[in-house]
Order: C-alpha cells, then sequence, then structure tokens
C-alpha cells in the first residue's frame, strides 16, 4: 500500500509516532521502538547533572531511519521554547520540534496563546514546527497559518490514557486541516489510536501507554497493527451506520417534485 | 490558487466516477456526519435518486440545526446592462442590440426607494454587466455609498476584480460578492465566454481567492445549469467550496444552482436540463455535504419550488426581483437578464414561508458593524 | 574564576573558553548544547567564546520524554 505521510516534504511508511518517556529502561525503549516499526522518535532535554554519568538515551533510538522529534518540554512562554528549540537544534542536529508549552502543572495542558506565538518565530527561524496543542479548531487554522508542519491536538491529558476525550473536535479539525493532524497525548488503547485514523487523522503520537504497558514491546507491536488498520479501514470507506436508509412507501417531503 | 487545484482534477475521470458510483457508496454517504467530495458525488450521483426522501429528511435535520426555522431575504438591483463580454447564453451580450443603461446616481436612489416599498428589505445584491470602464469600481462605490441609507447588508455580484479592488468596496460597505464560475470546465470555458475579460478562466476562477484574501465577508459562488453536465460541474465547485472553506475558513460562503432559462438573445439553448427532482437532490446533497453553507434559490425558480425547498435545505431567497437595470422604477419596460418565474409580491413570499412556519429575515446585519470594522482598520 | 553551570558553582582558568569548559566536563561529541547566559553558543564556536566572571552556563542532554 503505497500510502505515504509527508511533513515538510519528507516521507514517512510509518503513521505512529512513539514517545520515549517512562519506559523502564532504554532497552526495553530501544526494544518498543524497533517492534513499533516507528520512524519518528520524541526526546526531552535536561540539564546535566555534572556528576551523572548515566547511560545516554539518544544512541539507543539515534537510527538512520529514525527522525528525531526533541520536544520543549518544560518550558513555560513562548521566549523559553525558543530558547530551547535552539539548544535542541544545536544537541541534536535537527531542525525538527514538537512545541509544547505547558505552564499548568497539574494536567499539562498546552498554552494556546504561547503557542501559537512560539510557532510564528520558530517558523521564522527554520524550524520545522509540530506545536502539541489543545483541540481547538480554531487555534489549529491559526498555527497552520503561521506555518506549523502539523498540528498535534490533544486525544485527553497527558499521560491519561482516557482515549479520544476531544473526538468531536479532532474531527472538526481534520476536516478543515490543511496540514497533517497528529493525534497526540491521551490515547490508551490500540483501539483508540485505530480510532483516531478511522476519522482521517494524518498520524498518532503514543508513549505512556506503550510504557507503561505490563510488556511494552508488545504492545508496541498491537499499536502498529492498530494503526495500520485504523488507516486502512479509513482509505477503504468505512460503511454506513446503522441509520435507517430502507426504501419508504411514501415520501411526504418530497412528493411535490416533478421527474 | 484554485486554479492550480482543479488543473489537478481530470473532469472525465470524475465524471466516471460519478456514474459508477453505487447504492452502497450513497448508504455510506448518508450514514456519514462528515462528507468528503467523494460522499458528495455519490449522492448525486443517479444511484441516490432512490433515497431522495431520506435525503430530504437529513437535509431538513442538518438545517435546522445550523440556521433555526429562518429563511433570509434579499432583493437584487441591476444597475447597467452595459457589458464588453459576449457569453453565449446572456442577454446582456455585447452584440445584442438592446438599449444599454448606465443607471444615474439619482436614477440608483429612486430605485432603492422604489425597493423599499415592496417590502422591509435590507440585504441588497447590486448587480452589473462588466464594463470596467463606464461602471467600474468607482460606479460601484459610489452606488454602494448610496444605499447606505436604504440598506444594512450590501453585497455585489459583478466582474471578477482585483483584491485591492475588493479592499477598496469593502472600505465602501460592501459586505459580500457573489460571482459565479458558470462552469468548471475549462476546455468548453471559452466556447461560452469567448471575448473579453470573462474568457480568461483562470481570472474568474481564482477570482474566490482574492476575495477572501480581502477579506470579504461572504463569498457566493455558483454554476450555471445548462452549459456542461450538471453533477461533474457542480462537484467541481464542491471541491472549490472546500478549497476555499479550508484556506479562508474565517469567510462565509453560499451556494447558488441557477437553472438557465430561455435567453432573450433567442439563440442559446441549454446543452443540459435538471429537472426538478434532480434540483432538489443537489441541493439535499449540498446540505449533507455542508452544514453551514448558505443556500440560496433566486426568483429563477417558481413558486412551488422555492415554497417546498426553502423547508428542507434553502436558507436565502430573493423575492419580486428585477433582473432589468431602472426595473423597478426609472426603466419598467427594459430587458432583462434572464427571465424570472417567481412573480409573487413580497407579501406573497412571506405569507407562503409564515405558512409553513418559517420566518423570514429581512435584517441580519448592522451597518454599524462595518463602520466599526473599517475604525478598527484604521 | 567562578561560574556558574546549570545552577552549580564551577571555578574555571580565568579567560577560560568554552571549549576548556567542556574538556573539563568531559562532553560527549555530539548530543549537547552549551548556553552562556541564555545564548545558545554553537560547537564550532566553542573555542573562540570566552567566559567571564559569574557567568551562568547551561548545558543539556538529551533525556526521555513523551
Amino acid at each position: 500500500m503505497d500510502d505515504k505521510l509527508v511533513i515538510a516534504g519528507k516521507e514517512f511508511s510509518s503513521r505512529l509516532f512513539l514517545g520515549t518517556g517512562k519506559f523502564s529502561s532504554n532497552e526495553v525503549m530501544a526494544k518498543a521502538i524497533e517492534a513499533s516499526g516507528t520512524e519518528m522518535v520524541t526526546l526531552a532535554m535536561k540539564r546535566i547533572k555534572l556528576s551523572d554519568s548515566s547511560d545516554d538515551m539518544l544512541q539507543h533510538i539515534a537510527k538512520p531511519n529514525i527522525q528525531l522529534l526533541p520536544n520543549t518540554s518544560g518550558v513555560r512562554n513562548a521566549e523559553e521554547a525558543v530558547f530551547a528549540a535552539k539548544m535542541a537544534r544545536e544537541a541534536f542536529g535537527t531542525n525538527w520540534l514538537k512545541l509544547e508549552i505547558h505552564p499548568d502543572p497539574r494536567y499539562l495542558l498546552p498554552d494556546p496563546v504561547e503557542t501559537l506565538k512560539a510557532t510564528e518565530q520558530l517558523v521564522k527561524d527554520g524550524f520545522v514546527v509540530l506545536p502539541y496543542c489543545q483541540a481547538d479548531p480554531v487555534l489549529c487554522k491559526r498555527l497552520a497559518e503561521a506555518g506549523a508542519a502539523t498540528v498535534m491536538p490533544l486525544a485527553a491529558p497527558i499521560g491519561t490514557n482516557r482515549g479520544l476525550v476531544t473526538l468531536d473536535f479532532l474531527q472538526a479539525i481534520i476536516e478543515e486541516a490543511t496540514v497533517p493532524v497528529v493525534v497526540d497525548a491521551g490515547i490508551g488503547a490500540p483501539s483508540d489510536a485505530a480510532k483516531a485514523f478511522e476519522i482521517g487523522a494524518s498520524a498518532v503520537l503514543v508513549n505512556t501507554a506503550i510504557s507503561v504497558a505490563a510488556n511494552p514491546v508488545e504492545m508496541a507491536v498491537a499499536f502498529k497493527e492498530a494503526s495500520v488498520a485504523g488507516r486502512r479501514a479509513y482509505l477503504a470507506g468505512l460503511g454506513a451506520q446503522s441509520a435507517d436508509f430502507s426504501a419508504q412507501a411514501s415520501s411526504p417531503l418530497t412528493s411535490f417534485l416533478n421527474d | 490558487m484554485f486554479s492550480d487545484v482543479i488543473r489537478k482534477i481530470d473532469w472525465e475521470e470524475t465524471t466516471e466516477r460519478i456514474m459508477s458510483m453505487t447504492d452502497a457508496d450513497v448508504r455510506r454517504a448518508l450514514g456519514k456526519s462528515r462528507c468528503d467530495v467523494d460522499d458528495f458525488m455519490a449522492m448525486i450521483s443517479p444511484a441516490a435518486a432512490p433515497y431522495l426522501e431520506q435525503m430530504a429528511a437529513l437535509s431538513q435535520k442538518y438545517t435546522r440545526e445550523r440556521f433555526g426555522k429562518t429563511i433570509n431575504m434579499f432583493i437584487p438591483i441591476y444597475i447597467t446592462n452595459s457589458c464588453s463580454n459576449s457569453c453565449v447564453y446572456c442577454g446582456f451580450h455585447v452584440e445584442n442590440k438592446i438599449k444599454r443603461i448606465i443607471l444615474k446616481e439619482d436614477e440608483i436612489v429612486r430605485e432603492y426607494q422604489a425597493i423599499k416599498q415592496l417590502g422591509p428589505f435590507d440585504n441588497l445584491l447590486i448587480v452589473t454587466g462588466e464594463n470596467p470602464a463606464m461602471a467600474g469600481v468607482p460606479y460601484l462605490a459610489k452606488a454602494l455609498d448610496l444605499a447606505k441609507p436604504y440598506f444594512n447588508n450590501l453585497q455585489i455580484e459583478v466582474m471578477p476584480l482585483k483584491s485591492e479592488e475588493y479592499a477598496e468596496l469593502r472600505k465602501h460597505g460592501m459586505n459580500g460578492v457573489i460571482c459565479f464560475q458558470e462552469t468548471y470546465h475549462e476546455a468548453n470555458y471559452k466556447k461560452y465566454h469567448p471575448r473579453g475579460q470573462k474568457s480568461i478562466f483562470e481570472w474568474r476562477v481564482n477570482g474566490f481567492d482574492r476575495m477572501a484574501q480581502a477579506g470579504v465577508h461572504k463569498i457566493g459562488m455558483g454554476v450555471l445549469i445548462g452549459l456542461e453536465d450538471w453533477r461533474t460541474d457542480i462537484t467541481m465547485m464542491a471541491y472549490h467550496l472546500r478549497y476555499l472553506e479550508k484556506n479562508y475558513w474565517r469567510t462565509q460562503y453560499s451556494v447558488n444552482f441557477p437553472r438557465m432559462r430561455p435567453s432573450e438573445n433567442g439563440g442559446f439553448q441549454p446543452n443540459v436540463v435538471m429537472s426538478d427532482k434532480e434540483l432538489a437532490q443537489v441541493t439535499f446533497a449540498m446540505r449533507i455535504f455542508d452544514h453551514d453553507v448558505d443556500i440560496s434559490y433566486s426568483t429563477r425558480e417558481p413558486e412551488f419550488i422555492r415554497n417546498n425547498m426553502a423547508a428542507l435545505g434553502v436558507t436565502t431567497m430573493s423575492a419580486e426581483s428585477k433582473t432589468d437595470p431602472g426595473g423597478y422604477a426609472c426603466y419598467p419596460q427594459s430587458l432583462e437578464q434572464f427571465h424570472i418565474n417567481d412573480d409573487r409580491k413580497t407579501a406573497d413570499v412571506v405569507a407562503a414561508l409564515r405558512a409553513r412556519g418559517l420566518e423570514p429575515v429581512f435584517k441580519n446585519w448592522d451597518s454599524s458593524f462595518d463602520h466599526e470594522e473599517m475604525l478598527l482598520a484604521k | 574564576m567562578n561560574i556558574v553551570v546549570n545552577g552549580e558553582k564551577v571555578e574555571v582558568p580565568g579567560g577560560a573558553s568554552v571549549k576548556l569548559l567542556a574538556d573539563m566536563q568531559n562532553l560527549p561529541d555530539k548530543g549537547v548544547a552549551v548556553a552562556v547566559n541564555n545564548d545558545m553558543v554553537p560547537r564550532t564556536e566553542w573555542e573562540n567564546r570566552l567566559l567571564n566572571e559569574g557567568d551562568d552556563v547551561i548545558i543539556i542532554r538529551a533525556v526521555c520524554g513523551g
């Protein structure tokens, strides 16, 4: 099936993006990444503790077929995000960026105003910006207009595994989108991912549902298969829901019409 | 620009796809809460004909959800029939030996005053032929200025303009622009519009981008039914509508399906005829495809169609229209652009709508909003 | 002289460059970025960029995250 996802001119065969948080070890993470078939993997940045000599996670994810997607997690406003982006570009040699600005420590919900502001600036600075955002159709329009390469509306708050809580809004976003829509955050089960694809999402970003599963590697496979299934179902054209379209004997609304 | 998009959509292939739609395709489309252009094709295909009643019910449901039980009322005014184009189907054809009129300022005002005697019209559509030298942007600006004391909502239906010209007219209170593409068949477009600025397909089809870029609030689109295969042509319009909605999402859109009537120049007869049932099918399909788009029926359509369709998907109507310049007061004998079928008095149209539980809305905008916007723009 | 690196006080020789600091901290060849007083310093400029007393240096590297 020739069904490539294109973001900023780059082709992806897999529509499943993986986050690397909360895995029990870097080894398990690496295996899950491989099993998922993903070609886009997020990572975060941290200030080095001078005494820390722990394993460098980068070596586990930096593979030729994988696009690194550094995030700006931890920043609280546009200015900090722009700084973080420049650090990421320098450290990881990519101008791709998952822009996330969530000053709210409780639900980690994104700040729409700062996100839009940062997107405008980062696009000017030559970044490929993938902003994490609320499932707000107007905000998504504004982000696309500002030059975002995709929009990444949330399905539910980060890490909640609650599934497509924002379904109606995601549908509106997808219907009107001029850039790929990546459903991010809250996807809790392969069926959620499949559903996101069935309604026309271009990709999904999954992290917690895989990393905290009893068997993360098997769960990565399950998400891979669900993503393919959901996307195929979308392309194949889903059948009608159970509305009653049987022929009707009388035609009270249209009997006035001539042939 | 939309010309880049439409050139990638093959006409014949689209026709073939529409004609090969199946019962299952139609059922799938009707079962969706959000339809794409493929679904639209299924709904206007012959395969959907047996589902007309179900489509009417769905169309009515979506219309009521978004518009309530209201019908917006407007009235057109033709301020000139002078035209440098030679559209083969049009009464204003440049070689047509008719009396050409460009209404003078005092005549325009008399027309406005006469319209106000017909009913509480507040949405005015100012229409011209294409005569940029004698009836260009300054003339339109004047007509808009003169209309302000009488009407709050001003729209124009004139030749496609430059983006700056649309922006200029907005300063004179213009809220909306209607422009019919006539046909999206690029090769044959030239046959129907052999000369003049209108012969340039690309200029016309990209006019909608220019309107939206100029910040026009409302854009009206239309395919002239009678030129090319209407199913394919309207499908192209559906692509165009989706394109505009995606790219210029702050703008409101309306669609029209004007069915060609016998023209005064006698020669041109419609290549294709759309039956009443097919008009209804297209109208329902458009509403199911796009819950928000304004669907407008003019007085080209006969009374029984307008009365019945008003409850099922149509959201805007004109009444008591004259399609000749000066027709309301100054020159009641001059020649119409096309023949109207519903010549009821405004009061009768209103009464018929009310009898069906619908509320005709004459005023849905106040010019003070424009004023404020203009102040903010400065 | 004293500077601050990721919030910790660090002593470096007077006139030290970013490069010298990086060597002292055993920074790897890739996967890190350095900023001095919130101004990112590209690796190609490490040698020429001299540190001053009290400079606030940030060094970041990759960690796991979604």
